[in-house]
C-alpha cells in the first residue's frame, strides 16, 4: 500500500469527493491562491498546500475568499442549507475566535431550531494545535472547546490513513462537521489506499492493545502516547491506546470497556486542562466505571497557559512521551 | 410600473396578515399566552411584501430577530407560525425555535435569526450556491440599521462583491438599533453611500409605500438575477412597537408614534394608492380585511388547542445521525 503524508491523504480525499459529487466545493482563504495578482491562480492551494490542484481541475468549485472568516463559515452554512456540500478551510483553528457565531449559533443550531426540517452538510477544516513555534494565536487545539456544542460533529485525525477516511465521511455526512488537522502531522506518513474509503464517526481506534493501563489520546498526542507505550513494553507494561478519532460523537463504550478491563486510566491531550477533554473522559470513567478503577485517573495536558513561542518553552508546555510515561507509571505505583 | 391585480390583492392581503398577526401576538403576549422574547414588525409591512413579491419559492430569504413579516411575506404557513410562537409541538419548528427562529427551508426561508447580522453571511452562501449551479436564483438577506454596523454584514457585502454572487441586501432602517438612534450608531451621514461603497448599487424606497419598495426591490433583484453581482435596497420606515414586546420606548420623541401610525401606515398608504388609481375597490380591500381577521383568530384558536411538546422531544433533531451505529 502506498505511503502518503497526511497532507496528501487529505488532498486526495478532497479531489475524490469533488470528482464524485458536483455539490462538493472548496472555499477559503488562498485555497486557490494568487487571485488578482501577477502569479498563477491556483498555485497556492492553501497555506499548508492541502487544497493543491483543486482549482486547476474545478475552477468554479474552488472559491478564494477575502480574509473574512465569519463570511467563509456563513457562506458554507448557507450553501449547505440549500443542498451543496461545501468544504471550507479556516487557516488556523485559533481563528474560530472571529467566526464563532457562525459555527455555534448558526450552523450548529439550524436543524434543531428549525424543528428538524433542515440539513447543513458543511465541513469546516482547520489546521490545529501546537508544535510549530507559532505562539499564542496560531497553536491552539480548539477541538476541545467545540466539542461542547451540540449540533456539530468534531473530528481529530491522528494519522494520514484516518484523515482520509474521516474526511470522506465528513463530506458525506448530512450534519455540520468540524475537522481539525493537527498541523505537526501534515508531513507524517502512513499507508493510505488510493481508493475512496470512509471511517465511521463515533468509532474509536485501538492503536495499541494491552492489559495494564488504558491510555486515551487525541490528535498529535496519539503518536506520542504510542511511543511512550512501546518503550514501556520493555518494562513489561502493556496498555490499550485508544484514539477516539471523533470527540463528538465520542465512543464512550470503547473507553469504558477498556477501563473496566484494565482498571487504570491515563488521558492525554495537548489543550489546557479546564473544561477539556482529559477532564471530560476522566469524568466519564469516574461516573460510569468507578468500581473498576484500581488507581487515581491521570490527566496529561498542557498547563493553564497560552501556548508560548520559544521552542524550549513550547516543548515544556506540550505533553510529550516522558510525561505520558510518568503518568502511566503513576497509575501502576 | 403596472402591477397585475392579482399581485395587488396578494400584496394587500399579505401586509394585512402581517399586521393582524403582529397585533394579535402582542395581545397574546400581554395575556401571558406566548412565552419568550418577541420583536414585532408592525409598521414595516411594505418592506417585506414589496421585496418578496419578486421572489419565488426557490429563491431564499434570511431574516432577523424581527422576522415574522419576512416569513409571512415569503409564504410561511401562518397557522404553523402562530403555533410555533405558542410553543406547540405542532408549530412550524416543533416548538424548538419560537419567534426568533421561524424557518421553512422548503419555502426558501432560511430562518429568522436571533443574532443581529447573523444572516448576511449565510445568504451569501445561498447566493454562491445559485452562482455555482447557474440556476438564476437570488438570495435576499434582511438587515436593520443596527445590523449594518456588525462586521459580519461588512464581510458579507464585500464577499458578495468579490465573488459576484446574486445576493440582495435589504436594509430596513427603522431608526433604532434596540434603544439607540441611527444618528448615534451609524457614524457616517449617508448609510446608502456607505453601503454602495462596497461596490454594488443600492435602490432607495419609502418603506411605508409598497409601490416604492416594490419598484426599488424589483431593480435590485433583477440586477442580481441577471448575473450582475449583488445589489441593495434601502428602505426607511419606523416600527410601531418597541424593540421587544414590553419595551417602554423611552427613546421615542413627542408625537413620534402617533405620526408614524397616522402618516406612515403602509396599509393606509396602499389604500390611498388604490383610491387614486381605482385598481382595487374599497369593498375588495374590506373583504380581505375581514378574511384576514378571521384567519388570524382561527390561527390563535388552533394554537391554543395544539399539542404540547413532551420531554422526550428535548433531544430530537439535534443531529440527523449521530455515532457509528445511529
Amino acid at each position: 500500500m502506498p505511503e502518503k503524508t497526511m497532507r496528501d491523504a487529505i488532498n486526495e480525499a478532497l479531489h475524490q469527493a469533488m470528482e464524485q459529487d458536483e455539490s462538493v466545493f472548496v472555499i477559503g482563504e488562498d485555497v486557490a491562491g494568487c487571485n488578482g495578482s501577477a502569479g498563477d491562480v491556483g498555485s497556492v492551494g492553501g497555506v499548508f498546500g492541502v487544497t493543491t490542484g483543486i482549482y486547476n481541475r474545478w475552477p468554479d468549485r474552488c472559491v478564494d475568499t477575502p480574509i473574512s472568516e465569519s463570511a467563509i463559515v456563513g457562506a458554507a452554512a448557507g450553501a449547505a442549507l440549500v443542498g451543496m456540500r461545501p468544504v471550507a478551510e479556516i487557516m488556523f483553528a485559533d481563528f474560530i475566535g472571529v467566526c464563532m457565531d457562525q459555527i455555534v449559533n448558526q450552523m450548529a443550531k439550524f436543524r434543531y431550531m428549525f424543528g428538524g426540517k433542515s440539513r447543513c452538510p458543511a465541513v469546516i477544516r482547520f489546521s490545529a494545535g501546537g508544535g510549530f513555534s507559532a505562539a499564542g494565536q496560531h497553536s491552539q487545539a480548539m477541538y476541545q472547546v467545540m466539542t461542547s456544542f451540540p449540533g456539530i460533529k468534531v473530528v481529530v485525525p491522528s494519522n494520514a490513513y484516518d484523515a482520509k477516511g474521516l474526511l470522506l465521511s465528513a463530506i458525506q455526512d448530512d450534519d455540520p462537521v468540524l475537522f481539525f488537522e493537527p498541523k505537526v502531522l501534515y508531513q507524517e506518513t502512513a499507508e493510505v489506499p488510493d481508493e475512496m474509503y470512509t471511517i465511521p464517526f463515533g468509532q474509536a481506534n485501538f492503536v495499541r492493545e494491552g492489559d495494564d493501563v488504558t491510555v486515551v489520546a487525541f490528535g498529535q498526542m496519539v503518536p506520542k502516547a504510542a511511543a511512550a507505550i512501546d518503550a514501556l513494553a520493555a518494562e513489561g507494561v502493556s496498555c490499550d491506546l485508544i484514539d477516539p478519532r471523533t470527540t463528538s460523537p465520542l465512543d464512550e463504550n470503547a473507553i469504558l470497556e477498556s477501563v473496566q478491563a484494565t482498571g487504570r486510566l491515563v488521558v492525554v491531550d495537548e489543550a489546557p486542562p479546564r473544561c477539556g477533554l482529559t477532564a471530560d473522559i476522566a469524568g466519564l470513567a469516574a461516573d460510569r466505571a468507578f468500581s473498576s478503577l484500581k488507581a487515581p485517573i491521570k490527566q496529561v495536558c498542557a498547563p493553564h497557559s497560552p501556548t508560548p513561542f520559544s521552542p524550549e518553552l513550547e516543548a515544556a508546555y506540550l505533553p510529550d512521551a516522558d510525561k505520558i510515561t510518568a503518568a502511566i507509571k503513576a497509575t501502576l505505583a | 410600473m403596472s402591477i397585475p391585480k392579482e399581485t395587488l390583492l396578494h400584496a394587500y392581503r399579505t401586509m394585512k396578515t402581517i399586521r393582524e398577526f403582529e397585533e394579535r401576538v402582542n395581545a397574546e403576549i400581554m395575556n401571558g399566552q406566548i412565552p419568550g422574547f418577541t420583536h414585532l414588525y408592525t409598521g414595516q409591512e411594505a418592506n417585506a411584501v414589496g421585496v418578496c413579491a419578486h421572489l419565488d419559492e426557490s429563491d431564499t430569504i434570511i431574516s432577523t430577530h424581527r422576522g415574522h413579516g419576512h416569513c409571512i411575506a415569503k409564504g410561511a404557513d401562518v397557522s404553523g407560525m402562530m403555533k410555533e410562537l405558542f410553543g406547540s409541538s405542532e408549530g412550524l419548528c416543533k416548538g424548538k425555535g419560537g419567534s426568533m427562529h421561524v424557518a421553512d427551508i422548503d419555502k426558501g426561508i432560511l430562518g429568522a435569526n436571533g443574532i443581529v447580522a447573523g444572516g448576511p453571511p449565510i445568504s451569501v452562501g445561498s447566493a454562491l450556491a445559485a452562482k455555482i449551479r447557474k440556476n438564476g436564483k437570488v438570495a435576499v438577506s434582511f438587515s436593520g440599521d443596527g445590523s449594518v454596523n456588525q462586521g459580519t454584514c461588512f464581510e458579507a457585502m464585500n464577499m458578495a462583491v468579490v465573488l459576484q454572487v446574486p445576493a440582495v441586501f435589504v436594509i430596513e432602517n427603522n431608526y433604532y438599533s434596540e434603544h439607540t438612534h441611527i444618528d448615534y450608531a451609524v457614524g457616517c451621514d449617508d448609510l446608502k453611500a456607505r453601503t454602495e461603497a462596497f461596490g454594488f448599487p443600492v435602490f432607495v424606497a419609502d418603506g411605508a409605500d409598497f409601490f416604492a419598495v416594490h419598484e426599488a426591490a424589483g431593480k435590485a433583484i433583477a440586477h442580481a438575477r441577471e448575473g450582475n453581482g449583488p445589489a441593495g435596497v434601502f428602505a426607511e420606515q419606523g416600527r410601531y412597537h418597541g424593540h421587544f414586546v414590553g419595551d417602554p420606548q423611552a427613546y421615542r420623541g413627542e408625537g413620534e408614534l402617533e405620526n408614524l401610525r397616522e402618516n406612515h401606515d403602509p396599509l393606509k398608504v396602499f389604500r390611498e394608492h388604490m383610491a387614486a388609481s381605482g385598481d382595487l375597490t374599497e369593498a375588495e380591500l374590506d373583504a380581505i380585511d375581514a378574511e384576514v381577521m378571521a384567519e388570524i383568530e382561527q390561527s390563535v384558536m388552533d394554537a391554543k388547542a395544539a399539542a404540547r411538546p413532551t420531554p422526550e422531544q428535548v433531544t430530537a433533531d439535534v443531529y440527523i445521525q449521530y455515532g457509528a451505529t445511529a
